[in-house]
């Protein structure tokens, strides 16, 4: 009995989403009683070692040069094998791309109850009872899961981080690898920005900015708080922002520290994908706009005179 | 070519979340039930479109549920496809859902799998990858183009910090999300022609349930907004800074 953690990386190093999945297997290994160790497929820059830093005791690591995409049904048969050969009865994910990719696969092959979408460590006194969100993130559920196996896949930023020094150690692991089931053909990622999921802040606009031509105070803002940029849904249509920024029920789903909400009336489909964000803050001109109802903060004015102002008041602030 | 979407019905996304029986069920009392937008919008106007295309294709669509979910059938069926079929079974645990529906698929030979991204009620983002493991085939998670030249499908699909192009061999199970497809709205002969599609009622098969919802709950009530004057952002930066501590 182990919790196993299936570590992510990114063209050679680690995720911020994989320290948080790893600290909150760790947490959750303790209160079982047992070990929490992490699973890395492919080759890795960054030192694996430092996992230890977050409670990790073993890192298994399969290297090779094959595991630069993941290919879902390759991947699975490896966890799989692993999970069996350390003999884990609690596997976690990140509930990230990759993580919804593999989790519902692994847990068919280790006919294991599946929980996605969780967001607090599990009861374990009598049974394992996990919180997920639900409604896209208007309610939670609790969830019992009654199989010897469990695998679970964990919210980006809704755990925070504990240092547990454990030291770590990298093991390789050799397990049979079976044949890819896709062929690769292009990948395009987006460099040099902050991945909207991972982000702390997220700066975003709506409708109320009229158009494309002026997101310039939206990326100022967000360059000087190194936040994420975002969208609602009608901006995102208009193609006036990527597909991938549109935020909200039918959209990305975040929970950051901070969400400035800048011209978005905050419509409940908009507000389904971002009502778990820690703080919000909302500029809107129209004082009647159903967002300054689920916000923290807010001023009541025009984004185009704010804006600018509040960036440039952020500025002082750091140059302090 | 024979192409199985998935359907589910999930509450209007208007609708108000509340509970009752201790937290235990979902108030469903005068919420208004639509087909999920993933699997409407996306998996099933993209496979109407290669039907569109080709027209020797079958096109059958599937949900598992109680009878509740015939209306939702029916209107999925308004916008397309040749045939529905409904497996007679209510379950919160996602494994029996797949379960049921790939013990369908196996005996139907599709050569494509459509279903949603997620539902936007559970948010599993699971039964597509489960019924990819149950029938061994590849899984093209977070699809939002598909292309077929009649022997390989090329699909894109959001991965982790940007997307991948991916060629693969038929048959696969393809989950669908915005940029598949464009919604569209039933026209009266859609609407008319649904109601002779047949409709099949299948019995479902023995699966147990792996997990079970124990309770639901709400966040807690926001405190109240603080207003900030407009001519004073900095006072803006200073709670931000001091009292929220989030810059
Ligand atoms: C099934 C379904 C799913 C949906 N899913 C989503 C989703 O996932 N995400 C999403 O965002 N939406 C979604 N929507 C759409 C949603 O209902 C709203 O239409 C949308 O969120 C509105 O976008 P908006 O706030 O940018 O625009 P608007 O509603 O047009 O609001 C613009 C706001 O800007 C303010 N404004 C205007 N000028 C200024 C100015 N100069 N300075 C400051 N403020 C200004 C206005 O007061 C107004 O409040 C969905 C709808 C449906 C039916
Ligand atoms: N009860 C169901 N019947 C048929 N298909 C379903 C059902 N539940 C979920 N699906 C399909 O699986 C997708 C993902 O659902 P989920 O894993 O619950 O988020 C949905 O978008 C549907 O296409």
């Amino acid at each position: 009995m182990s919790v196993l953690i299936f570590i992510d990386h990114s063209d050679g190093h680690l995720k911020k989403a994989s320290f948080e999945v790893a600290s909150f297997g760790a947490t959750l290994a303790k209160q079982m009683n047992t070990k929490a160790n992490a699973l890395v497929l492919g080759n890795v820059f960054d030192d694996l070692t430092q996992l230890g830093n977050y409670g990790i005791n073993k890192i298994y690591q399969i290297q090779s040069d094959n595991f630069n995409h993941v290919d879902v049904k390759m991947f699975t048969s490896l966890i799989v094998q692993v999970v069996k050969q350390v003999d884990a009865s609690v596997v976690l994910f990140s509930h990230s791309q990759t993580g919804k990719a593999l989790a519902p696969g692994v847990a068919v092959k280790l006919n294991a109850g599946l929980v996605t979408g969780v967001c607090d460590l599990p009861k374990t006194n009598e049974g394992f009872i996990v919180k997920k969100t639900v409604f896209s993130g208007k309610a939670f559920a609790w969830v019992s899961v009654t199989s010897p196996i469990k695998v679970l896949t964990l919210n980006p930023n809704s755990f925070s981080v504990q240092i547990i020094n454990e030291n770590a150690s990298v093991e390789p692991i050799t397990v049979p690898i079976p044949n890819a089931s896709v062929q690769v053909a292009a990948t395009n990622k987006v460099t040099g920005e902050v991945p909207l999921s991972e982000a702390d802040i997220v700066v975003s606009g709506g409708r109320g900015l009229k158009g494309p031509e002026n997101w310039g105070i939206i990326e100022d803002l967000a360059h000087a708080l190194h936040a994420a940029t975002a969208c609602s849904r009608p901006v995102a249509d208009a193609h006036w922002r990527p597909h991938h920024e549109h935020v909200g029920q039918t959209g990305v789903q975040i929970a950051p520290n901070l969400y400035i909400a800048i011209g978005i009336s905050g419509a409940i489909q908009h507000l389904a994908g971002v009502n778990r964000s820690k703080t919000i803050v909302v500029i809107n001109k129209d004082p009647e706009a159903p967002f300054f109802k689920a916000a923290d903060y807010g001023i009541v004015g025009d984004a185009f005179e704010v804006v600018p102002k509040l960036t440039a008041a952020i500025k002082e602030m750091q140059s302090k | 070519m024979k192409i199985l979407v998935c359907i589910s019905k999930t509450p209007d996304t208007t609708a108000k979340i509340a509970f009752k029986n201790n937290n235990t069920q979902f108030e469903d009392a005068g919420v208004q039930w639509i087909i999920n937008p993933y699997d409407e919008w996306y998996a099933l106007v993209k496979a109407i479109e290669l039907k569109e295309k080709d027209p020797s294709i079958v096109l059958h669509l599937i949900t598992v549920g109680g009878a509740d979910c015939d209306a939702i059938i029916r209107k999925a069926l308004a916008l397309g496809g040749d045939e529905a079929f409904r497996v007679d079974v209510e379950s919160d645990d996602s494994y029996v859902i797949a379960s049921q529906i790939a013990a369908f698929a196996n005996k139907g030979n599709y050569d494509l799998i459509f279903t949603g991204k997620e539902t936007i009620d559970y948010n599993g983002s699971a039964i597509g990858g489960m019924i990819a493991a149950l029938l061994d085939l590849p899984y093209l998670s977070l699809s939002t183009q598909f292309e077929w030249n009649g022997t390989e499908a090329k699909v894109t699909r959001e991965i982790e910090g940007g997307e991948e192009v991916d060629l693969v061999r038929l048959p696969a199970v393809i989950s669908c999300q915005k940029g598949m497809a464009e919604q569209r709205i039933p026209n009266m002969r859609g609407i008319m022609a649904a109601r002779t599609k047949p409709l099949k009622v299948i019995t479902p098969i023995a699966v147990n349930a792996l997990t079970h919802i124990v309770t639901y709950e709400l966040p807690p009530a926001k405190a109240g907004v603080k207003l900030v004057p407009a001519d004073d952002v900095a006072g803006l930066v200073k709670l931000l800074h001091e009292e929220a501590k989030v810059i």
